[in-house]
């Protein structure tokens, strides 16, 4: 049975809760969206909207970064997706070295999905553009069908200024560099994990989706530039050491008591059969930094709030047959092995 | 954490090895019946700070390694049919069957979910009327309450979409098989921690007694298996066999009550066919009157899609067309890291076999945990 179509569309259906097909079609419904509900609660201005930004004339090195953003749930303890695109665009930026300016985002929203859930992600998102400092400058919406997306899909793309000096990246480790971890890992992916599965934990485990640019400036200020920054997001900080020993062909020691693991993080894990090395944050990164610079980088980073809890976690050795060995337990080492697709939860 | 933290810590972990190491006066074997055990056994090393006064041989308890191929292979292809959404707990999903696994059969367009508790598989039943739902109910007595649970939960909501298909299995009697094999090197069990939770170990001292074999029911951490190892070898040394709990936190000698209640009334003991083992005698459970009507192999063979899913066959080929050695590892024959596929053709992204796959598996642990192979992709 299909409902009666109407050849005119009723005007109080524009006003739905729902957004539908039409509003991704081009002409007035599609508009009146962009002008009357996205534009505004981003912040922009409406009439400010043409094809394409101008960033004027700037006269300094760029980086540039893109990443797509496809979170389930949207929203979840700590954090959403808004935030997430925001911050997490902003940190692959700022671990390369560079500090957002601009941003772009690209909606792909699944029809039928609440009005009131796409205001509060597009909120979130204008509140986060304004804690890095960095308008959307672009962006885009389009709409699919029901099945097409799972409720929103978002891409964020960011443009920042390179700082004086940055990085050299892995491959210019060297043999006793140490190893930070800028705070407690694995907090985001099991916040969203335990939300998807309505594990029902309580306190519900957070989030740490935050941006660490300022974590970042503050080591350039000093001025400390460590060999590699990294944050630790998908695959967890094993998915960072594994990259980093391949591209220095090098191995990295990590002591597992000296990893900063809150309880939540640590309960969740022991429960599920997880190991914490393996799960994603969104708000802490690995650095790497010469032995010389760990007290002053530990002090700079310690001085921010994103990264108050950072800690030396290993060191930077010669190359062995395992690339990433952790001291576990009884102080044995122990290689750990790469990520394998997303963890899954063990029966017993 | 409480419970947990005591149970790890490295000088009383160092002063059980040095009691151990006085207290034998000879190199003994001895099994972990559980892979929980297995890997704790690697992770934290202990088995390496022991080698020369104790060898461990890893046992069958691995759930998922043990669970029927062709079971799989059913699933993943009941799970293309559109009504039917298969549930599973997420281990499940990568291990091969002969064909396929159901992570490849979701990619394929089957409909799979990986769930933590058959509860919730009941729930999402209960809140998708249009889908049949069928949850893959693996596992030792461990998870068998939980599935009883969810039956019992099905009946209550009067579900006519929700199914289970049963492949749970029994512990002790693959014990008793083991033990009973002429070429057994066990001289005493590290009977499963977990497992006794449930059943208790009253059944254990007639294992311990007729097999001549120590039994310590023992935990997973490493102090757990250290204390349990001293038990087994205390009695070994002094020509002992009974059954001693060195896991009083968790067991206690009748078990969980409740549990085993909704055990007796949910199943009954049924000859099981084990991956890799062949059929051990009372090593199952299977749903009982009037709990079968929840059989997913009866719905979907006979009456739901007759023509459309080939039936399970009850006569299995233990030997598979296969390089993999999983039956030798599961009873103790062969040590992972003997098999001369490992770490080369067979690797966790690439398993020939269940017990690189599962957590629990003992070549995974040894993957895992031994750094005689380079854990990096080869090339």
């Amino acid at each position: 049975m299909t409902e009666p179509t109407l050849s005119c569309p009723s005007p109080a259906r524009d006003d739905g809760e729902r957004i539908t097909l039409a509003h991704g079609e081009g002409g007035r419904r599609m508009r009146r969206l962009l002008q009357e509900r996205i534009l505004p609660t981003l912040g922009i201005t409406v009439g400010d909207s043409a094809d394409a930004a101008s960033l004027g004339n700037v006269g300094q090195s760029l980086a540039m970064t893109t990443d797509g953003y496809v979170v389930s749930p949207l929203f979840f303890p700590g954090g959403d997706i808004g935030k997430l695109a925001v911050f997490g665009t902003a940190n692959d930026l700022a671990v390369s070295g560079a500090a957002v300016r601009w941003l772009s985002l690209g909606l792909i929203i699944e029809e039928g999905l609440a009005w009131s859930l796409l205001e509060a992600v597009l909120k979130s998102i204008a509140e986060a553009a304004r804690l890095v400092g960095a308008p959307i400058v672009t962006g885009d919406t389009k709409v699919v069908p029901r099945g097409a997306a799972d409720q929103l899909f978002l891409t964020t793309t960011g443009v920042g200024e390179l700082f004086p000096v940055v990085p050299p990246g892995p491959t210019a480790l060297r043999p006793g560099d140490v190893l930070i971890a800028s705070g407690p890992i694995g907090c985001h992916g099991v916040a969203v994990m335990a939300a998807r599965e309505r594990m029902g934990f309580l306190p519900p485990p957070t989030s740490d989706c935050a941006s660490l640019l300022p974590a970042v400036a503050a080591m350039f200020a000093k001025p400390i530039v460590p060999r590699a920054i990294r944050d630790a997001t998908r695959g967890g900080t094993a998915a960072v050491l594994h990259e980093w020993a391949e591209l220095s062909g090098l191995a990295m020691r990590v002591d597992e008591s000296q990893l900063p693991i809150t309880p939540e993080v640590a309960g969740v894990c022991e429960l599920l059969g997880l190991d914490p090395l393996h799960v994603a944050g969104e708000g802490m990164m690995l650095l790497a930094v010469s032995p010389e610079q760990a007290d002053a980088a530990l002090e700079a980073l310690r001085g921010t709030e994103v990264a108050r809890f950072a800690q030396p976690i290993g060191e930077v050795i010669p190359r062995r047959l395992s690339p990433v060995l952790v001291r576990r337990g009884l102080g044995r080492e122990l290689p750990l092995d790469e990520p394998l697709g997303a963890p899954l939860p063990r029966i017993c | 954490m409480r419970f947990l933290n005591e149970f790890r810590d490295p000088g009383l972990a160092t002063r059980l090895i040095r009691d151990i190491r006085r207290m034998a006066t000879r190199r003994w074997t001895l099994m972990e019946v559980c892979g929980g055990q297995t890997h704790s056994l690697l992770r934290h090393g202990v088995d390496a700070e022991l080698n020369d006064v104790i060898e461990m041989i890893h046992g069958p308890g691995c759930p998922v390694c043990v669970t029927r191929s062709d079971a799989i292979d059913w699933l993943a292809q009941l799970c293309q049919l559109p009504p039917v959404l298969v549930t599973s707990f997420g281990d499940m999903l990568r291990v091969p069957g002969d064909r396929d696994c159901l992570l490849n059969a979701r990619a394929a367009g089957g409909q799979v979910r990986a769930v933590y508790s058959p509860l919730d598989a009941v729930r999402i039943a209960q809140e998708t009327p249009d889908l049949q739902v069928v949850f893959f109910a693996v596992g030792f007595e461990t998870t068998a309450p939980a599935t009883a649970l969810a039956a019992l939960q099905a009946e209550r909501l009067g579900l006519e979409n929700f199914s289970l298909l049963v492949e749970h299995v029994r512990v002790l009697p693959a014990m008793e098989m083991l033990a009973a094999a002429t070429d057994c090197r066990v001289d005493g069990f590290l009977a499963a921690g977990h497992v006794c939770t449930v059943t208790g170990f009253e059944a254990y001292a007639d294992f311990a007694s007729r097999f001549r074999r120590p039994t310590v029911v023992t935990g997973f951490e490493p102090v757990d298996l250290l204390w349990g190892i001293l038990h087994c070898v205390r009695q070994l040394e002094a020509g002992q066999s009974e059954v001693v709990n060195a896991y009083t936190r968790a067991v206690q000698i009748t078990g969980n009550r409740a549990a085993r209640d909704l055990l007796d009334r949910v199943y009954e003991v049924v000859d099981k066919e084990w991956r890799g083992l062949g059929t051990v005698p009372g090593g199952g459970l299977g749903l009982r009157e009037p709990y079968r009507r929840f059989c997913a192999r009866r719905r979907f063979t006979q009456t739901l899609l007759p023509s459309a899913v080939p039936p399970v066959a009850t006569e299995l080929p233990i030997h598979r067309p296969n390089r993999c050695r999983a039956g030798d590892v599961l009873v103790g024959r062969l040590k992972p890291t003997a098999c001369p596929e490992f770490a080369t053709a067979c690797r966790p992204e690439s398993p020939l076999g269940a017990p690189m796959v599962s957590d629990e598996g003992a070549c995974a642990a040894y993957f895992r945990y031994s750094s005689s192979h380079a854990t990096h992709e080869p090339g």
